[in-house]
Formats: structure tokens, C-alpha cells, sequence
């Protein structure tokens, strides 16, 4: 493997990390959408990418499946239910973009080390692309915890997922078929998800998940 | 005698400077206007004002100290100085070694320092606003620099900018995810320290959100002329740290023959018209923001310079 | 020799102090004892400059005084000599100072007797050569500034700072008396020779890193043992506060050098990032809490906090560097750590006598009671202006060069094998770039708002310079910060015995560099000459003015402010400190501080103005100080029954006491 695969490999996952800080930087729901299609994008080439250097054919597929679901149709599905529902377009958050992004900072921290520690043997390529992809997976679990909407919970569920796939492509050799299932794994929770969404609109009239602790009887 | 050539050269490259400075301004504004379907003023427009605005007498505040007329020359000769420390089409200046990065940074600041001062001298309150603003932004903009130079330097193993400039140019640099990390919190940062949408509206007058003009409000005169040129040398300072520091192409060595240096010159100017370009579009397709939004986005800034330097001191290889 | 003229010179303050008891209430005597105090700190600055050369050897002395075993044993060593140094520069000018401003004092028989007993305090500590003699000038010279601290014991808020520095104060010397007892171990070595060569097992060398920490930290005023610092500094006269800020936080920067690097032995891995944490976050909340203030005293004792982060930021790379042993790197980090401590002692002195004649002239400590004092002292508003730019680390001043060597230390980090430290230097870089730009900041408006724009009360209209003394010991300041900027490699040459003697190496020579720049590690690495950059500044801001004058225009007329076409004859409309910092209290301070800000609107048909209001919080106060301080109440109040108990059941008490005692001795294994 040459130094330049290696390092557009890098870059690409390092793009990753920036565009779900880029996530969590949005106050927009509309822009939020814009900037997962485009999370999802860089994930179909970076998947592409790795296929070219593997030599792997089977992550092409993985690649147009994560171009055609997640960079194109889950944002417009995700768009028109925002327009259907009448969601409330600017997103609430629980803590304040600076914060939020300070705790980023310190999760990306902790999985680079966490990773560069735990895996000293393995080759460095992998070593680096999995703490990149660690780093992806904790920025969707953060962006799930700090964000009130609904809308933009599933948004974080679908980079987290972003992230395992990163995380998969960059160990060599894993089936075809894990990817596909992983891939429809991922649509039919977007389904029920989306479902849920209409479900919880028409019970209590908006998405808001506090409503919902409300009606648990669960003290904010 | 290759002492006085050096000198010469550098004395050019001042110039050269000091005399690209207003046209860069003319240029984005030139790009801006057919952006937006005016004719808009000729390119050479800057130099005109700056030549009428320095043959009109000024009109002093009667509340204004002796700090309100040293202001714009200290902050002319701090601007001017970083920006000739800055490699154009060449690096091995001269003078090189006086300053490093850190440094040009650091007599940046000292400008905006005074700046802000003048600002608050004559006691009024657009002055006030306007230097509180700016020093709430520069609060931001200064730390995230300073990242983005760690980053740089420890990439380049260097923070003199002509050795900088110089891996830069060599083939050892390779794609680095901290470089592009650098790359976009260097273009925040330039933005909110020159001024431009959606930070601040350049070309406003009268506007409550106002922040660099607000504090040359009261300035007139020379003294408009210079802060005004200082505000066109700083635009080609940042377009010259990115262009030297991520299009290191057509940058000559020291000891570059003429017809090398000639093409170096004319490398750079190209890259000086597409920063323009580029910031005219951008400045067109984008809304300002909100004063209180802005830390937000330099604090973003802030973020991704931070996160670079701690991939540089984590692994050699990011 | 030298060491025997210092001592000598303090001897001689000690009898200016008796002397000052005597005749502080003759009108001459203001002048006698501070000229006598400047000329004693000069002889023993001059004799300290010698060892800071390298022309003299350290120097071993033991006077028969104190315990009659151990005796008083002082040594002047290259680290003494600086500090020392520091001490001897802050004292003669803030006595030449005084020599104006002390005689604005209503009662010098507060001051007079303390001021050269304090002097001596701090040159004892420095010098003290065993953990007896340490600890007794340590305490010495707390007791004397806390004497000065109450000078003005009337006032409701002075008899707060001064109850709080002493208990603070005790608290600090507590620690600092621990670490020793742990240092001197159960033979009782107190000589700091005898420390020296005793070797600390692990876990007691941790226990007296972490109370050196809390002493010396407590005295520097390391957050959160900070709080009583921004009370007490301001409460004493100025030029007292300047050698409290300037010149006491950093004998207590010594204690903390001389035990950790000298006595202390092998720092372990963590060491180093106890100090780094401390000293980031210290310089964060330093300049934040500074920032919020609007009395320019404790403005500027907020921001020693910052400048003692940053001194520690520096120590704590030299420890990371020396843990590792990466000795140059190490030399580094140190060297620019002492030169911040010498930088902060010339501006921050400077700062405060400026402070110390804006309030002789006016009255008012208060900013948004000043303003334009620019046009009545103008002299003052100049050198309070390079104090300003100095301490914002403005190129070519000296508080650049610190900093700089600073972020040239971390820029060396990333080869320190420990992972902590790959996640800590970053942030503390960081942290300290934020502080950096932030105090920037805090002087725009110090400055701004106490110096530029329109009076805003009529004490600042009859305002007038200040005294012909106290214009000299700022201007001599204000000279000291060029000098230092520009021509820093002698200062960093001076500091090169001390980082060989404490880590091992030392930064190159810097002497014969081309054109004077400083090169800390190489040529190609970095570099800065502050004498060019001034240079240039000057010539090119001189070229541009001469050829605008004489090519284009020089007329000038004077109009009423512009303002956008909104003339304002009120200067109540200008920007107040509190409005001037309300982006940054915004940005930071809603977290930080958890400011709240609300508007009291009167009711209809009221008079009253409408107010803003703006809450602020001290975090630290509540979560740490007053828990504590709560604790000890209900504790007392407990105990408050031992009081009304007879004389018989008191002798039983101590009966009983006596009786448990012998018997623990008795079963003693």
C-alpha cells in the first residue's frame, strides 16, 4: 500500500469526523439533512475508496448502498416528513453548540487514544481508520443524547450506523453478506422509526420527546 | 553587492505588497458587483479613494487624545510588517528569521490592540460597540490561529514561515487530515479577521451590527487612508499565509534565477485573483450572521484547529 | 561576600523598619525611610546582579540565630540570585515610587514600619538555605503584608480581604510546613543540603508535590486557592500592591521551584500534569474572572491570577521535559516560565503604581466612574499604555518573548512517550492561546474605558499628573518592558546557570546571534528578533507619516464627534466597563459565571430609571469556600459548650487527654 492510498484513506475518514461535527454544529433541521446526505456521501467514497486499495469488489456494493439509501433517499424521506408533519424547522438542544462540541472534542480524544492503545500490533492504516470511526460512532451517540427532536435523533442513529460501516470496511475481508444485512437493518429502523414518528405526532401532536417524558410522568 | 540585491528584492517585495493591496480589494469588490448583475466601480477605484482621502484635511473629534492620531500609523507599520513577512513569490526573504509565524500573528494583534483602542478614545458609543465586538471575535479568531499554527508547525517541523512555505512545496508533505483541518479553520478564521460575510459587512455604514467600521468611525482623512490600507494588507496577508502555505506551487527559492522569479510573480498573482474570486462568490451566496452567532462559528474554528494539533500530537501519521 | 552584603542590606531594612516605629510621624519621614529602603535594595540588587552574571560562585552562610542546634543557614545560588533579583528591582522602584505616592497616606505609622519589614520577609525566604529559616520568613512576610493589607483597616471590605489572607495565608504555610516535615523526615534533616542528598521514597515525594502545590499555590494564587488574592492586593496601598502582585506571588513561585525541582527529587509520570491542568485552568479563569471586574485594582489582581496559570503552564512543561529526560526541551519550558515570572513582575508593578496615581488623582478605583483621563495625565496614560501592551504579549514588548518561548516549549511536546500528556499539552496550549488573546481584551477595556473617552464624573476634570517620583519608577518600568522585548537573549543568557543547575542544560547562548534574535532550539526551527521587528515598525510607521505629511496633506481641524449623525453631548452614553465586556460575558460567562442578565423595568408612571441587571456568580466560592466555611461554623458552634464548662471539669479534660496520651504510649508496639 503506498503513501498516498494511506493518506486519502485517512483524509476521507478524518472528513467523516468533521461533518459529524458539522451535525452537531446545525441549528437548522433542513441544513442538518443537507449535511447527513453529504456525511453519507463521503461515507460511499471512503468505502469505494477502500475497495479500490483492497482490491475488494463487494465493498462497491457497500458503497452504492450507502450512496443510493443514505445520501439520497432517507434525507428526502426524512425532508418530506418533515414537510408533511410541520415540524418546527429550527432544532432545540438540550446543551448549547459550544458545549456540545467541546464534549465532541474530548469523545474524538478519548477514542484516538482508546484505539492507538488498545491495537499497537495491528497495521497502522487500521488502527487509524478505526479510531476515526470510533470517533464518528460517539459524535452519533452524542448528537442522540443532546438533541430534543425527534428528526434529528434518527439524523445522529444514521451517523452512528455511518460509523460502524466505516469501521467494517476498514478491517479487510468482512462478507458481503453483513454488509447488506447491516445495510437493511438500518432501513427497516428507519421505517419503524419513521413510523414512530407519525405515531407519536398524531398521539401528542408534536415530536418533541419531551412531550413524551411528560406523559411517562418522568420529571425533566 | 548580494546584500544590496537582497535588500532590493525584499525592498521590492514590500512594495509589491503595500501596491497589490488596494487592487485586491477593487478586484473582490469588482467580482462582487457583476455577481451580482451591477456594473460596479473600476478596480482602481481603492486607489483613487485612498488618494483623495489622503490630500483632505482630517477632521479630529474635539474629544480625541493624542493616542486617536498615532493609531493608524502604528497600526499601518504593524500590518505592513507582518505582510512583508509573509513569502509572496518567493521564500528565503531577507528578514525571514525576525519573526515566525507566531510572531506575524502576535503584530496582528497589536493592530487590532490599537484598533480597538482608537476605537473606545473618542467616547462614543459606536466606538464602544464596535471595539467590544472586536475584541470578543479576536478573543476566538486568536486561539484558533494559534492552533492552526501549531498544526502547521508540527507538520513542518518549523513555525518560520519561509521553511514552513518550503515543505509545503516539497513531496514529503503528502494528504494529512490535520492539514485539511487547518485548511478550514484557517479560511473561518481569515473571514472573521478581515471582516468579510457573514462576520461583517465590509461595505456597511450604518448598521447596528457593525464592527470593524463602527471603530474607524470617526477616523477621516489620511488616517482613513491608512486604516483602510491596512484593512487591504491584511486581505492579502491571509490570501498570501493560505495560497504560500496550501498552494506552495510557483513558489521560487531564494536563489531563483529572473525568469524563475518572473513566473513566481506571476504564479502569485493568479493566486491572489482566484482567493479573490473565491471570497466574492462566497461573500455573495451567503447571509450575515448574528453578532451572537458568531462565536459560535469561530468556536467551531477554534474546535477543528484544536482537533488537528491534537491528531498531530496523538500519531505522526494524521 | 555578596551574599554577606544582601544579608546585610536586610539587617539595615530591619533597623529602617525600628527606625520608621520611632519617627513615622515627622512629614520628612516618608522620604528618609523609602530612600533608605530603595538605596539598601539597590546595594543588594547590584550584589545579587554579580551571581546572575556568572561572576560570582554560590555563597554559603550560617548566622548563629533561631534554633540553637540547626543556627540560620542562607545561601545565594543561582535561582536564589534571580529571584532575589526580582525582589530587589519591585522593591527599589515601588520604594522611589512611594517616595511620591506615600505621601497622599493619612497614616504613614501603618505603612512606614511595615513596607521595609516586608521587604525583608521576601529577601529572607528567597534566601534561606534550611526549612526552619524558610518557614519563619515565610510567615514573616505574610504577617507583614497582611499589617499593610489592613493599613486601611476602616473600611468594611479591607477587614474581609485582610480576614480572608489570613486564613488563607495560615493555610498556605500549613502545607508548606508539612512538605518539609515530610522532606526532613523522622531524622530531622532541615538543611536544604541534607534534603537534598536524603532521597524521598515515591509516595511521600507525591505527597510533597501536591502540598507544595496547595502552599506555594495558595500564595501564588493558583485556582481555586485563589480567592484571597483579588481581595487583599487591591486592599493595600499601590505600591504595595505591586510588590504583592508584582514581586510576593512570586517568591511563592520560588517555594514552589525550589521543592519540587531542587528538594523534591525524581518527579514521577503524573507530576507534570497536575501542574499543567492547574496552571491552564488558572490562566483561563484568571483572565475570565479579570475581565468581569470594573474596579482596575482588582482587575488587575485577577489577572495576576492568569500570569501565575501561565508561569505554572511553563513549570509544568519544564517538569513533562525533565520526567522524560528531554533536558534541552525542559531548559526551554523552564527558562520561559522564570522569564514570565521577571516580565509579570516589571509590567505588573507597572500596572499597579498607574492604578496606585490614578487614584491618587482622582480619587476613584472604580472605572465607570473614570474616563478620559488621557488628556489630564498624559504621562501616566503613556506608560500605563505600554504596561498595557506588555502584558497582552505585543510584539516587541516583553511579554511576548515569554509567551513565545512558551509555545515553543509545547511545539516540543509531542515527543513526550506519555499518552496523558499527548491529550493535555494541546489543550493546555490552547488554553493558554485563549488566555492570551482574552487578556488582550482585558486591557482594551482597562485601558479604554480608565484612560480614553470623556470624563465621566467631575473628580476626573480636576484630575492632575501625578508626582515626579512616581513618574520616574513607571517610566523606568515602562523602559525595563521595551528593553526586555527587544534585547530578550540577555535575559534568557542570565537564566541559563539556574536551568542547569535545576534540569540539567541549558538553552544555546543567545549572545552572538546575528542581529541579537533569540533562537531557543535552532536557526530553521524558530526564531525572533524583537529588536528588528521594532525597528521596522518604526521606521516604516515614521516613513509613512513623513512622506503623508510632506507628499500629500498635514492640515487638521477639530469638529464635534461624528457618531453616525448621533451626536451625544452626554458621556454617560459611552461604553461602561460593564458594557464593554458583555460579548465576551456572553460568550464565556453564562457557563463560567452563570451570568444572568434582567432588565428591572419600573412600573408605569414610576420615576425610576430602568436597570439593567446583571447576576454573576463565583462557582468556585460557592461549591468550595462555602461548604467549608459552613463546616467550621457548625463545628464551632458545637464546640461552644466547651466554654461554659467549670474549672473542674476542664482539668478533667485535660486529665483524660494526658492520661489516653500515655496510655497509646504504653501499648506502642
Amino acid at each position: 500500500m503506498t503513501g498516498l492510498d494511506f493518506d486519502v484513506a485517512h483524509l476521507l475518514a478524518g472528513m467523516l469526523v468533521l461533518i459529524s461535527f458539522l451535525e452537531l454544529y446545525q441549528d437548522r433541521l433542513y441544513a442538518l439533512l443537507n449535511v447527513f446526505a453529504l456525511h453519507a456521501l463521503v461515507l460511499a467514497l471512503s468505502v469505494a475508496w477502500q475497495a479500490f486499495i483492497q482490491d475488494a469488489p463487494h465493498l462497491y456494493v457497500t458503497a452504492a448502498l450507502a450512496l443510493v439509501f443514505k445520501a439520497v433517499i432517507i434525507p428526502v424521506a426524512l425532508h418530506r416528513i418533515i414537510v408533511r408533519l410541520g415540524i418546527h424547522r429550527e432544532i432545540e438542544n438540550v446543551v448549547g453548540v459550544g458545549p456540545a462540541m467541546l464534549t465532541g472534542m474530548a469523545l474524538v480524544a478519548l477514542s484516538m487514544v482508546v484505539m492507538l492503545r488498545v491495537t499497537q500490533e495491528a497495521d497502522p492504516l487500521a488502527r487509524e481508520d478505526l479510531a476515526f470511526a470510533l470517533s464518528v460512532i460517539l459524535l452519533g451517540l452524542l448528537m442522540m443524547v443532546t438533541r430534543r427532536n425527534a428528526v434529528s435523533q434518527v439524523v445522529g442513529f444514521m451517523s452512528l450506523e455511518n460509523g460502524l460501516v466505516l469501521a467494517a470496511t476498514g478491517a479487510k475481508g468482512m462478507p458481503l453478506v453483513v454488509e447488506i444485512s447491516v445495510a437493511f437493518s438500518i432501513l427497516i429502523a428507519f421505517i419503524v422509526i419513521g413510523i414512530f414518528l407519525f405515531r407519536i405526532r398524531e398521539r401528542f401532536d408534536t415530536v418533541d420527546l419531551q412531550a413524551l417524558d411528560r406523559f411517562r410522568g418522568e420529571r425533566r | 553587492m548580494a546584500v544590496i540585491a537582497d535588500f532590493a528584492v525584499q525592498g521590492i517585495e514590500m512594495l509589491l505588497v503595500l501596491l497589490l493591496a488596494p487592487l485586491l480589494t477593487g478586484f473582490v469588490r469588482k467580482v462582487k458587483a457583476r455577481l451580482l448583475r451591477r456594473q460596479g466601480p473600476p478596480v482602481i477605484q481603492p486607489y483613487r479613494d485612498l488618494i483623495r482621502l489622503m490630500r483632505k484635511e482630517v477632521v479630529l473629534a474635539e474629544s480625541a487624545s493624542w493616542l486617536f492620531r498615532v493609531v493608524p500609523y502604528l497600526i499601518f507599520a504593524a500590518t505592513w510588517v507582518a505582510a512583508s513577512l509573509v513569502p509572496t513569490f518567493r521564500t528565503g526573504l531577507l528578514f525571514s528569521w525576525s519573526a515566525d509565524l507566531i510572531a506575524i500573528i502576535a503584530l496582528l494583534g497589536s493592530a487590532r490592540f490599537f484598533l480597538a483602542l482608537a476605537g473606545m478614545d473618542v467616547g462614543t458609543s459606536f466606538g464602544g460597540i464596535g471595539s467590544s465586538r472586536e475584541v470578543m471575535i479576536a478573543s476566538l479568531a486568536e486561539p484558533a490561529m494559534m492552533m492552526i499554527v501549531f498544526t502547521l508547525a508540527l507538520i513542518a517541523g518549523s513555525t518560520q514561515l519561509s521553511t514552513m512555505a518550503e515543505f509545503m512545496a516539497s513531496p514529503a508533505v503528502g494528504l494529512r487530515v490535520s492539514l485539511a483541518l487547518a485548511l478550514l479553520a484557517l479560511i473561518m478564521v481569515a473571514i472573521a479577521e478581515n471582516g468579510r460575510i457573514p462576520i461583517d459587512n465590509p461595505a456597511t455604514h450604518l448598521e447596528l451590527t457593525m464592527v470593524h467600521e463602527a471603530m474607524v468611525l470617526e477616523y477621516s482623512g489620511r488616517h482613513l487612508a491608512l486604516i483602510e490600507l491596512s484593512a487591504s494588507l491584511k486581505l492579502v496577508l491571509y490570501v498570501s499565509l493560505i495560497a504560500c502555505l496550501f498552494m506552495p506551487w510557483g513558489l521560487k527559492p531564494a536563489d531563483a534565477g529572473m525568469p524563475d522569479l518572473a513566473f513566481g510573480v506571476a504564479a502569485y498573482i493568479g493566486k491572489l485573483a482566484l482567493g479573490a474570486f473565491l471570497l466574492a462568490v462566497f461573500e455573495s451566496s451567503i447571509a450575515k450572521m448574528r453578532v451572537f452567532r458568531v462565536p459560535e462559528f469561530l468556536g467551531a474554528a477554534l474546535m477543528l484547529g484544536l482537533l488537528a494539533t491534537l491528531l498531530r500530537f496523538v500519531s505522526r501519521s494524521f | 561576600m555578596t551574599l554577606w552584603i544582601t544579608l546585610s542590606c536586610t539587617a539595615i531594612l530591619l533597623l529602617v523598619a525600628v527606625f520608621a516605629v520611632a519617627a513615622g510621624r515627622e512629614a520628612a519621614a516618608t522620604y528618609v525611610v523609602y530612600g533608605l529602603c530603595a538605596l539598601a535594595a539597590l546595594t543588594s540588587l547590584l550584589a545579587t546582579l554579580q551571581h546572575l552574571l556568572g561572576l560570582a560562585p554560590p555563597a554559603i552562610v550560617t548566622l548563629p540565630l533561631g534554633i540553637p542546634w540547626l543556627g540560620a543557614h542562607f545561601r545565594l545560588d543561582a535561582l536564589s540570585a534571580f529571584f532575589l533579583a526580582v525582589v530587589d528591582l519591585g522593591a527599589v522602584t515601588a520604594s522611589i515610587f512611594a517616595m511620591g505616592y506615600g505621601r497622599h497616606e493619612e497614616a504613614p505609622l501603618r505603612v512606614l514600619p511595615f513596607f521595609p519589614a516586608f521587604l525583608v520577609g521576601m529577601s529572607l525566604v528567597v534566601l534561606a538555605d534550611d526549612a526552619f529559616t524558610f518557614l519563619l520568613s515565610w510567615e514573616f512576610m505574610s504577617l507583614t503584608s497582611w499589617a499593610l493589607v489592613m493599613s486601611h483597616h476602616r473600611l468594611q471590605e479591607n477587614i474581609r480581604a485582610g480576614y480572608i489572607y489570613l486564613v488563607m495565608a495560615s493555610f498556605g504555610t500549613l502545607m508548606l510546613l508539612l512538605a518539609f516535615g515530610l522532606l526532613a523526615g523522622p531524622e530531622g534533616h532541615y538543611t536544604f543540603a541534607q534534603i537534598r542528598a536524603a532521597h524521598p521514597t515515591a509516595g511521600l515525594a507525591a505527597l510533597v508535590l501536591i502540598l507544595a502545590l496547595t502552599g506555594a499555590g495558595s500564595k501564588a494564587g493558583l485556582v481555586p486557592l485563589h480567592v484571597w488574592l483579588p481581595l487583599a492586593h487591591p486592599a493595600a496601598p499601590s505600591h504595595v500592591s505591586a510588590l504583592m502582585s508584582g514581586v510576593m506571588t512570586k517568591i511563592a513561585v520560588y517555594g514552589f521551584v525550589r521543592i519540587v525541582f531542587d528538594l523534591a527529587g525524581e518527579p514521577a509520570w503524573w507530576w507534570s500534569m497536575v501542574v499543567l491542568a492547574v496552571g491552564g485552568f488558572t490562566a483561563v479563569m484568571g483572565v475570565l474572572y479579570a475581565l468581569m471586574q470594573h474596579d482596575l485594582k482588582r482587575l488587575l489582581a485577577y489577572h495576576t491570577v492568569e500570569n501565575i496559570g501561565i508561569i505554572f503552564i511553563g513549570l509544568g512543561l519544564a517538569l513533562a521535559f525533565k520526567t522524560y529526560g528531554m533536558a534541552t526541551a525542559s531548559a526551554l519550558a523552564l527558562t520561559a516560565g522564570l522569564l514570565h515570572v521577571f516580565n509579570h513582575s516589571v509590567f505588573k508593578s507597572l500596572l499597579f503604581f498607574g492604578a496606585g496615581a490614578v487614584l491618587t488623582a482622582t480619587g476613584e478605583r472604580d472605572m465607570e466612574h473614570l474616563g478620559g483621563l488621557i488628556h489630564r495625565m498624559p504621562q501616566t496614560a503613556f506608560v500605563f499604555l505600554v504596561g498595557c501592551a506588555a502584558i497582552s504579549a505585543l510584539p516587541p514588548l516583553n511579554g511576548f518573548v515569554s509567551e513565545w518561548l512558551t509555545f515553543q516549549a509545547i511545539l516540543l511536546s509531542p515527543q513526550l512517550p506519555a499518552w496523558g500528556l499527548k491529550l493535555l499539552v494541546p489543550t493546555v496550549g490552547a488554553l493558554l492561546a485563549l488566555s492570551a488573546a482574552l487578556a488582550a481584551a482585558c486591557f482594551v477595556k482597562a485601558f479604554g474605558v480608565t484612560f480614553l473617552g470623556r470624563a465621566r464624573t467631575s473628580a476626573v476634570q480636576c484630575a492632575t499628573e501625578i508626582d515626579r517620583f512616581s513618574l520616574a519608577a513607571m517610566y523606568f518600568f515602562a523602559a525595563l518592558c521595551l528593553v526586555a522585548g527587544v534585547l530578550p537573549g540577555l535575559f534568557i543568557d542570565a537564566l541559563a546557570p539556574i536551568s542547569d543547575a535545576l534540569v540539567g542544560a541549558s538553552m544555546p547562548s543567545q549572545i552572538g546571534t546575528q542581529w541579537l534574535s533569540i533562537v531557543p532550539i535552532m536557526a530553521s526551527r524558530s526564531s525572533y528578533d524583537g529588536l528588528l521587528v521594532f525597528l521596522f515598525m518604526v521606521l516604516s510607521g515614521t516613513f509613512s507619516a513623513f512622506a503623508i505629511h510632506r507628499l500629500a496633506s498635514d492640515r487638521l481641524r477639530r469638529a464635534p464627534a461624528w457618531d453616525c449623525g448621533y451626536p451625544d453631548a452626554s458621556p454617560a452614553t459611552q461604553y461602561t466597563a460593564g458594557s464593554f465586556a458583555q460579548p465576551i460575558r456572553r460568550v464565556f460567562g453564562t457557563v463560567v459565571f452563570r451570568a444572568r442578565e434582567h432588565v428591572d423595568m419600573p412600573a408605569p408612571g414610576s420615576m425610576q430609571p430602568a436597570r439593567l441587571v446583571v447576576d454573576l456568580r463565583d462557582l468556585i466560592w460557592d461549591a468550595l469556600y462555602v461548604p467549608i466555611a459552613l463546616a467550621v461554623g457548625y463545628a464551632a458552634d458545637r464546640l461552644n459548650r466547651l466554654q461554659f464548662l467549670t474549672i473542674r471539669q476542664f482539668l478533667s479534660l485535660v486529665f483524660a487527654a494526658l492520661v489516653i496520651l500515655l496510655l497509646v504510649l504504653a501499648i506502642w508496639p
